[in-house]
């Protein structure tokens, strides 16, 4: 019994590892040919010959990477702290509130997960000229300052949270939202966590929208930044990569930092979605 | 009765600013593209929007293109929605066995799911080059096999770009099932191992039957996510067409290509209309299916 | 008292900030560095000449060009000056997006004495035109020498015909031991350049024509236009010396040594010429039975309907535009971003350069269609090639349905 277990573990294993190395292995190639000279690049060896850092100078002398950088750090951030604080607190009343409309109001909020994106984003710039928002970080993240997914998230989490503890609460005066402030939420930093990641991921990737609403490069985040190295000639698949690889790192630090709390938080989803 | 007045308003005061921010930035603009789908709408020409009844939806419905498109998103669905559940499901289980780097692998298969969807479509559009760079290829060929066209073929195309995606989202789905089976009670199964059930029985009987609400909740999500699917199949076709020969085009892709290529924004959003009508039908009849079925 | 001094102080400051207020006008084209550069080299020298004119230079992805101009229309935001590639000027047009170039700066005879031939047609949409080139393109057979010697080909002598160009291909290809292509002979991609080289060049070499004079009907469904297309779609079908896609592309794989001969615009030298491991040459696109024919095609610049609110505007980008297309930006443009210059006499110095020779040959002979929906047009023509290559049809049934599909996208352009 116990002989078969271990043989059936160890070819579990090899499983696993086969897979894991089917999962990380694009990265690894992304990584490593951005390290290529590109007399090079299609030579089919997995590790650079003659590794050089040309590609990453000629990106960063060719670019505005710290700018472009610092603002999806910016707009992602931003928009992130602005999810995180309305979605709970819709989630909050959706959750534990009874009123007329709230059926309707939940449905309509789930309806705005179904619609493409690629249908808002002229109506939306219309907006952006009309209020006069042109050329400003606030126009990049407006779109994105309270999201249906993070309401149903939340929404979802804050049910469990037990009404007697809400109750007790009112009984010794304490404001409604001062109820939503220092009860609600931190019981509900797990689902905050997952939140913040996911929009935060999202937001990093976001291309449509920034692209049509900035014109000068120095507002420019990254992905549409990194859409330069496209071009009418060559493919230079040297530079896509180390753009690629350029884009990828912050997200696998932050995932690094993060990757309790991630999976922490990816987990509940699932669980409570 | 005083007080639930009271919390009434307090809802309605919570939920003002929240309210006005969906009717502008979502409903506007939703209703806006409604409209425009009757409409013969140019984006170049921003003053000419006649009203065309359902010319439009017509027009779609009869475009061979469209229709493709439709075929290939529901294609998208009905192979990666059961490919990305049956595959993550049963990895989860066997990480669940395991003790020693379950975290460590967790890690390693959620990390496409965090990287940038462009930057996976590039570095996989290069792994399925034909010879001589193509990576998938030369090492099919290093082992004996015959070369195979990936994305220039029609009959492959598609499912290279499913099997893409699905590397993208197992993770996050190994993720959440594996903490689902960690809260079946192990109590449970070694009950049914005294009974004399065997793994295999126990699995069946016990652990799938348990996991059943989240199966369905990622069932649902999965198949949002593979209805709208577009960037992957933009930047995995030669230029962005959603070639050869409109084999891995989708809806999204349809209606990119109508209002930003062609300018044609009453095509655009009547298509974007149909596709809603789409994706909220389905949902509808999943979240009614799980209800039922599960009590969710 | 007060109150007129009032008055005159005011009159005299909005007489003063009217006299020097700047007019800015903004210029959009697609990102490419040295592109950038020489506009704004354009820019410096443009304004130093007009110190009352701001202008404003903004870049976008090249992919992305033509969603980001789509999306400033609704607003009414957007350039007062835009590049755009010549087979988008009828849809541009036709919206009422770009006006037609003043006359009073762009009469008639200034267009004749100061451009190619093929520009005038190219640019003009019911009797206006609407927009005018810094440089224009044509076709020539890139050749990679050192591939050439390693075939025993003599590097000094690239095939001039198109039994040669079969031949040398067919020398110039490598096979692994399982027939997998992994050296082109010569590049086989319809949605670069292929799809031109098939329509304006093929199908006049073996006789056809591709469009009717008028340019209402598409003619490439002759016997001509089949045999034309059934010998371009043996290249990859029956002599496997290419296929699309092919190392990413067939510019791409000619840049990595992949590919030894290559079909390709003028556009595509400032990239070889940077790529010092590369060692090739180029000549004259290969004629058969002695009938040379090529391909002209350009960006141009043109005027959009933004700057009707302001005829200071309009005069600004009017003087804007008549200096980004003068001869001295053109050779500048030359130099720069070695492009061919649109002004013939200009051209004619660089006749016998090795390099830019073998284009303006090509130009005296050159046609240049009439796009009315560039992209529609060119899908057409890829997508009969995929139906022959991956589909296996035959080459007159695909381009037969090509042209109907075609002549179906000019019609409804037409209002037929």
């Amino acid at each position: 019994m116990l002989k078969s277990d271990k043989r059936i573990n160890i070819i579990i294993y090899i499983f696993l590892g086969i897979l894991a190395f089917f999962m990380i292995f694009p990265f690894l190639w992304m990584v490593l040919s951005s390290f290529k000279p590109s007399w090079e690049i299609f030579q089919m060896n997995i590790f650079p010959q003659s590794p050089t850092f040309d590609n990453y100078s000629y990106v960063l002398e060719y670019s505005n990477m710290g700018r472009w950088f610092l603002n999806s750090l910016i707009v992602a951030g931003a928009s992130t702290l602005s999810v995180l604080f309305f979605d709970s607190l819709i989630g909050y009343v959706l959750a534990k509130f009874e009123f007329p409309g709230k059926k309707l109001i939940f449905a309509l909020i789930m309806s705005t997960l179904m619609i493409p994106t690629e249908m808002l984003v002229i109506p939306w710039y219309v907006m952006v000229d009309n209020f006069g928002w042109a050329d400003s970080y606030w126009s990049i993240m407006f779109p994105g300052m309270i999201t249906g997914f993070g309401i149903f998230l939340l929404k979802q989490f804050i049910t469990t949270v037990p009404n007697d503890l809400l109750d007790a609460a009112r009984i010794d005066g304490v404001t409604e939202f001062g109820i939503y402030w220092k009860i609600v939420l931190p019981l509900v930093k797990p689902a905050l966590a997952t939140l913040a990641i996911f929009n935060f991921i999202g937001n990093w990737n976001a291309f449509l929208w920034p692209l049509i609403v900035t014109s000068s490069s120095s507002l420019y985040t990254m992905p549409v930044g990194l859409a330069f190295f496209s071009s009418e000639n060559v493919t230079q698949w040297e530079i896509v990569m180390t753009g690629a690889t350029i884009s990828t790192i912050p997200l696998i630090i932050f995932f690094l930092i993060f990757q309790k709390q991630i999976i922490k938080g990816i987990a509940r989803s699932g669980i409570k979605g | 009765m005083k007080l639930r007045k009271k919390r009434i308003v307090t809802a309605y005061a919570f939920l003002t600013i929240p309210m006005i921010f969906f009717i502008v930035v979502r409903f506007w603009p939703m209703i806006y593209s409604f409209w425009m789908s009757f409409t013969d709408w140019n984006l170049l020409s921003n003053a000419q929007k006649n009203f065309v009844g359902l010319a439009n939806y017509q027009h779609i419905f009869t475009n061979e293109t469209f229709i493709k498109s439709l075929c290939n998103t529901f294609a998208y669905v009905l192979v990666g929605v059961p490919i990305t559940i049956i595959l993550s499901l049963f990895i989860a289980i066997l990480l669940n066995r395991i003790i020693k780097a379950q975290g460590l692998f967790r890690l390693i298969y959620l990390m496409p799911y965090i990287t940038p969807i462009v930057a996976v479509s590039w570095v996989w559009r290069w792994i399925y080059q034909p010879l001589p760079t193509g990576i998938l290829n030369n090492l099919l060929v290093s082992m004996g096999f015959e070369a195979q066209g990936f994305l220039n073929s029609t009959t492959q195309a598609l499912i290279s770009v499913v099997i893409t995606t699905v590397w993208m989202n197992l993770g996050y789905c190994v993720v959440i099932f594996l903490a689902g089976l960690q809260t079946i009670p192990q109590n449970l199964i070694e009950a049914a191992k005294i009974d004399g059930a065997n793994r295999r029985q126990s699995a069946m009987k016990i652990t799938i039957p348990l996991l059943n609400p989240i199966v369905l909740f990622m069932i649902v999500m999965q198949s949002i996510s593979f209805l709208r699917i577009f960037t992957q199949v933009y930047n995995m076709s030669s230029q962005g067409t959603g070639g050869p020969l409109n084999s891995t085009k989708t809806i999204v892709l349809y209606i990119y290509q109508k209002a930003f290529v062609d300018y044609d924004m009453g095509i655009a959003s009547s298509a974007s209309v149909v596709l809603f009508a789409i994706i909220m039908i389905i949902t509808f009849l999943q979240f009614k299916f799980v209800k039922k079925d599960v009590g969710y | 008292m007060k109150k007129v001094l009032f008055l005159l102080v005011l009159v005299s400051v909005l007489l003063v900030t009217g006299l020097f207020a700047k007019t800015t006008i903004t210029y959009w084209q697609y990102f490419y560095q040295t592109k950038k550069d020489t506009i704004n080299e354009l820019i410096k020298e443009f304004e130093k000449e007009n110190p009352d004119i701001k202008v404003v230079h903004e870049t976008f992805p090249y992919a992305d060009f033509g969603t980001k101009v789509a999306s400033s229309i609704p607003i009414g935001k957007g350039p007062d000056i835009i590049a755009l590639y010549y087979g988008w000027l009828p849809s541009y047009v036709g919206a009422d997006y770009l006006i037609p170039l003043p006359e009073e700066y762009f009469p008639d005879e200034y267009i004749d004495e100061n451009f190619f031939s093929f520009v005038k047609p190219g640019v003009t949409y019911e009797g206006n035109a609407y927009a005018l080139p810094t440089a224009v393109r044509a076709l020539a057979l890139f050749y990679n020498k050192k591939l050439f010697e390693d075939a025993g080909l003599d590097p000094d002598n690239p095939p001039a015909t198109l039994d040669e160009l079969l031949d040398y291909a067919q020398k110039l290809s490598k096979y692994d031991n399982k027939g997998n292509l992994i050296q082109e002979g010569l590049g086989v991609q319809p949605n670069n350049q292929g799809h031109h080289w098939f329509r304006e060049i093929l199908v006049r070499q073996f006789g056809g024509t591709p469009y009717s004079d008028d340019g209402y009907e598409v003619t490439y469904d002759s016997p001509e236009g089949h045999a034309a297309f059934e010998w371009y779609t043996e290249l990859t079908t029956k002599y496997n010396v290419g296929f699309p896609n092919f190392v990413t592309d067939d510019r791409t794989a000619f840049n990595a040594q992949k590919s030894a001969m290559l079909v390709d615009g003028s556009f595509a030298i400032g990239n070889f010429l940077k790529n010092k491991a590369l060692d090739w040459g180029v000549t004259t696109i290969p004629s058969k039975d002695g009938i040379e024919a090529n391909f002209a095609s350009f960006w141009c610049h043109g005027i959009t309907k933004n700057v009707l609110s302001d005829p200071a505007k309009e005069e600004a980008a009017a003087k804007f535009l008549k200096f980004i297309t003068s001869p001295s930006a053109m050779k500048l443009w030359l130099e720069n971003v070695g492009e061919l210059p649109a002004n013939p006499e200009l051209a004619a110095e660089y006749n016998d350069d090795p390099i830019y020779g073998p284009f303006l040959q090509g130009l005296s002979y050159a046609n240049s269609t009439f796009f009315v929906d560039e992209t529609a047009q060119r899908n057409v023509i890829v997508d009969a090639f995929d139906r022959v290559y991956l589909e296996g049809e035959a080459p007159d049934v695909s381009i037969d349905e090509a042209a109907e599909i075609e002549q179906a996208v000019l019609d409804e352009f037409y209002g037929k």
